[in-house]
């Protein structure tokens, strides 16, 4: 699975997103977390073989989440569905 | 493939304007929106929906593509489609916020876009035998079916009736579907 990691001062939660590389939503997610300079960890799934996608569609369902993009997941517990500011914002103690 | 990111904008402005709609008015979303658009069309062959993950089998996916199946009851209900591409007059306006739209894709045909390609068919299960664990969420077949609208008439053949209908805009529950009996003579 190609997972990509966006570095930043701000590391003190695990942030782990799914996203889609088409997504405009999922792209201003990175770009908000970037501008906060928060770090974290990313997957494209659109880009992932089919074997990967199955992997991540448990993951995300597992953990109470949908299959909607972005999929924020915080520490490994809380999950953020879609682009949300205010979520993210107070997750993330921002 | 030939056609360009204002091909693909020129043909949502001329389906907004068919159906009342606009596109929203926010340059920058506009324009990742439609680039999303055109990577999904040169990828899969159709342009499906951005924001959510396709399968490339077009019959699993064309509940999908842009303009979506749910475009219609989103944008009645929230004033926007799930992407926030289509917006009614008093968001492009700027009279209401953009608002986030819950997704309205049933969530059985959103897991086929994950096992559209990798899962072989389950095996025929023996009878009396509990469901394997790993087969909870199997593939949902896919069966369409022939609906008519009994407001105007129109008939569509496919898995489920239309939000919506596109000629009379009924409502769904307007459609019914047509048992047809075949006959075979020896
Ligand atoms: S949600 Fe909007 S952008 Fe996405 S496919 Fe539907 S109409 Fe198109």
């Amino acid at each position: 699975m190609n997972i990509s990691k966006v570095t930043g001062k701000y590391n003190n939660h695990k942030v782990f997103l799914y996203t889609l590389s088409t997504c405009v939503w999922c792209k201003m997610t990175k770009q908000y977390l970037k501008d906060n300079s928060v770090e974290f960890e990313y997957v494209d799934v659109d880009l992932c073989t089919e074997e990967d996608k199955e992997k991540i569609r448990r993951t995300i369902q597992d953990k109470g989440g949908s299959l909607s993009y972005p999929t924020t997941i915080v520490d490994d517990k809380k999950v953020i569905t879609g682009f949300r500011k205010d979520l993210l914002k107070e997750a993330l103690e921002l | 493939m030939t056609h360009t990111i204002e091909q693909t904008r020129k043909r949502a402005e001329a389906d907004a304007k068919t159906f009342g709609y606009f596109l929203v008015n926010d340059a920058e979303l506009l324009q990742g929106l439609m680039e999303g658009l055109k990577i999904n069309e040169d990828r899969y062959g159709y342009p499906s929906c951005p924001c959510r993950l396709a399968s490339g089998e077009f019959s699993f996916d064309r509940d999908i593509i842009c303009p979506c199946d749910y475009r219609d009851p989103d944008v009645a209900e929230y004033g926007t489609c799930y992407c926030r591409l289509y917006v009614n007059k008093d968001i492009y306006e700027g009279k209401k916020e953009l608002p986030s739209v819950p997704e309205r894709r049933p969530i059985a045909k959103q897991a086929r876009a994950f096992q559209a390609a990798s899962t072989p068919k389950p095996a025929q299960k023996k009878e009396n035998e509990p469901p394997a664990a790993e087969e909870r969420e199997e593939l949902v077949e896919l069966i369409p079916k022939l609906w008519y609208c009994k407001q105007c008439g129109y008939v569509v053949f496919r898995e489920d009736p239309p939000y919506v209908c596109p000629i009379c805009k009924a409502k769904k529950e307007m459609f019914t579907e047509i048992k047809t009996k075949v006959k075979f003579f020896s």
